[in-house]
């Protein structure tokens, strides 16, 4: 058999990528388990199962063979992006909501696997904070030591919701002291004195985005991802948090602190490069990046929403087939512009 | 006048085949305002079926009158004058009611369903089918807003028959879910209009398609799912 160069493309399966791609969330996951404590293992627990069950029935009403597509890990991999997007100490029926709407409406009323224009994790994330948006902004407070049962407790709703229990995201904290204060407010004051805070940005999420970074340049070593929308994406969102702190850096926080806040590291490495909903050519790629993290810096500072990651990617999911149609590269021995 | 077999086939197309809102799509604009719950759904399409009703009769007696190049903006005046004699004798004998539907009531006149009606109807066929075809529209529409108010509700707020004190002061929306159910927000917003309709539709060509199947006929002709505002 004769085939087209070039002829050292490895034969990899679906399952084997989704598996990598669990692995590489590791690191993330193992940080965010030793700051939350055993709850967003708990959670991962809930959507794996929610997810599982949920796309085995969607399986056998589209009449497609269950064993093929259930393990091919793709839906599990949806479901550990909402577990780690979602509040850790959300109750379980939130989560499952999330994730059932991610499987049936985003993944399989698209087509399944392969056909989906969103990313289904986002879509469930987007669904659920519209839906809920005070459940899903309690996020647990810094230095909050609950033992696995406390907060088994408190995720299957048998135990009351305490104010207590939850406090502001790090980039929630910012921008609603930046609404209260007047114009002598100062950054830099307010990093050095809230406990929240630690030595780039929120305490201890600065280092769950650190492990997320880590898996992230592994998927890369392994090329399961290109170089293309992560560094796109950083490039972006360093460029105008940048230029806004040059230009107030007492309104607006570095470009290190927007870089290890909220989904941004998630987004860049694990979601943004999603190869169904994203873009597929080099320098549609470049544009997917460049645009959502814009489009998260934007949407994060000037916008309601605690952070903006989720619905920046959804709204470049929307553009991407127009960006791929229009940056085919030129077939080989053509002219670029025909 | 009209035969049995006339009015059968207005009936069925007006009430499924030919459904305004999941099969022709149209008037998606008061569709996703007002059924945020079944009463206001029902309450505006009992409006728009007097005004169909009314301009079916009225634009077929007068089709042969008038010039088709400048029949659109004619059959809009027709349509606007009767839009506001409903609109005023709402205000004087239902106030309570017309509080409740608001801008709504005008509104009609800008719903595309009339429009289409009038120029893919009446202006063809003679008074008595077309009074007939704008009634059974209506009912259609009447329908499939109900199913979608009452959905939404449902899922929304866990009610059922929210508003209806306000048409009828004796009576109390009837809450289905315990007091503690969070509410799905999504349902209420236009979002959630859209994709329960989504699923209506793909209920509704289902059920086609079945029928046809079990028919042994050939299956039908793709809907027509060109929208209007």
């Amino acid at each position: 058999m004769f085939a087209p160069a070039p002829f050292l493309l490895k034969d990899v399966s679906v399952s084997q990528v989704m598996i990598q791609v669990c692995v590489a969330l590791i690191p993330g996951i193992a940080a965010y388990a030793s700051l939350v404590g055993p709850a967003i293992l708990v959670q991962l627990v809930i959507t794996t199962v929610a997810a599982l069950v949920t796309e085995a029935l969607m399986l056998k009403l589209r009449g497609k063979p269950l064993s093929l597509f259930l393990t091919d890990g793709s839906v599990i991999v949806t479901a550990w992006l909402i577990a780690l997007t979602f509040p850790p100490l959300a109750p379980w029926w939130l989560v499952v909501t999330g994730t059932v709407f991610a499987v049936i409406v985003a993944k399989h009323l698209y087509g399944g696997l392969g056909q989906n224009p969103f990313n289904p994790a986002m879509v469930a994330f987007a669904v659920c904070i519209v839906a809920f948006p005070a459940l899903m902004s309690q996020w647990p407070s810094v230095g909050l030591q609950l033992g696995l049962i406390d907060q088994m407790n408190i995720i299957l709703g048998w135990a009351p919701r305490v104010d207590t229990l939850t406090g502001a995201t790090p980039l929630d904290a910012m921008k609603t002291a930046l609404k209260l204060g007047d114009s002598s407010f100062d950054i830099s004051t307010l990093l050095a004195n809230q406990d929240i805070y630690g030595n780039f940005a929120g305490r201890g999420w600065e280092w769950v985005a650190a492990g997320y970074l880590l898996g992230g340049l592994w998927l890369w070593h392994r090329k399961l991802i290109t170089w293309h929308v992560p560094l796109a994406f950083v490039a972006s969102l360093s460029l105008i948090s940048g230029a806004l702190w040059l230009y107030n850096p007492s309104q607006f926080a570095s470009p290190l602190f927007h870089m290890l806040s909220g989904g941004a590291m998630l987004g860049a490495f694990f979601i943004a490069t999603d190869p169904v909903s994203g873009c597929t050519t080099p320098r549609g790629k470049l544009i997917f990046g460049a645009g959502a993290g814009l489009l998260a810096y934007i949407i994060r500072v000037f916008g309601g929403y605690p952070d903006g990651v989720a619905f920046a990617i959804l709204l470049m999911n929307l553009c991407a087939p127009v960006i791929d149609l229009l940056t085919q590269p030129p077939v080989f021995g053509m002219k670029d512009k025909a | 006048m009209i035969t049995r077999d006339e009015f059968k086939t207005i009936a069925g197309n007006g009430i499924w085949k030919q459904n305004t809102s999941i099969v022709q799509i149209l008037g998606l604009c008061p569709l996703l305002a007002v059924t945020t719950n079944a009463v206001n759904g029902i309450m505006l399409s009992l409006a728009t079926i007097i005004v169909m009703a009314l301009s079916g009769v009225a634009i077929a007696s007068l089709r042969n009158l008038i010039p088709h190049e400048i029949r659109i903006p004619v059959f809009i005046l027709i349509v606007a004058a009767l839009v506001t004699v409903i609109d005023l004798l709402f205000n004087a004998n239902l106030h309570e009611l017309y509080l409740v539907l608001g801008i709504f009531i005008p509104l009609i006149v800008t719903n595309c369903i009339v429009l289409a009606r009038v120029e893919a109807f009446a202006a063809k066929n003679p008074p008595l089918q077309s009074t007939f075809d704008g009634i059974f529209m209506g009912v259609g529409m009447l329908w499939t807003l109900a199913l979608l108010g009452a959905m939404r509700e449902f899922l929304g707020s866990g009610t059922i028959l929210g508003g209806i004190d306000m048409v009828f002061p004796s009576l109390q929306p009837i809450q289905v879910l315990p007091e503690s159910y969070p509410g799905f927000l999504l349902a209420l917003l236009p979002p959630g209009a859209f994709i329960l309709l989504g699923c209506m539709i793909a209920w509704k060509n289902w059920m086609q398609a079945r029928a046809a199947e079990r028919a042994k006929l050939k299956p039908p002709a793709p809907v027509a799912t060109a929208g209007c505002h």
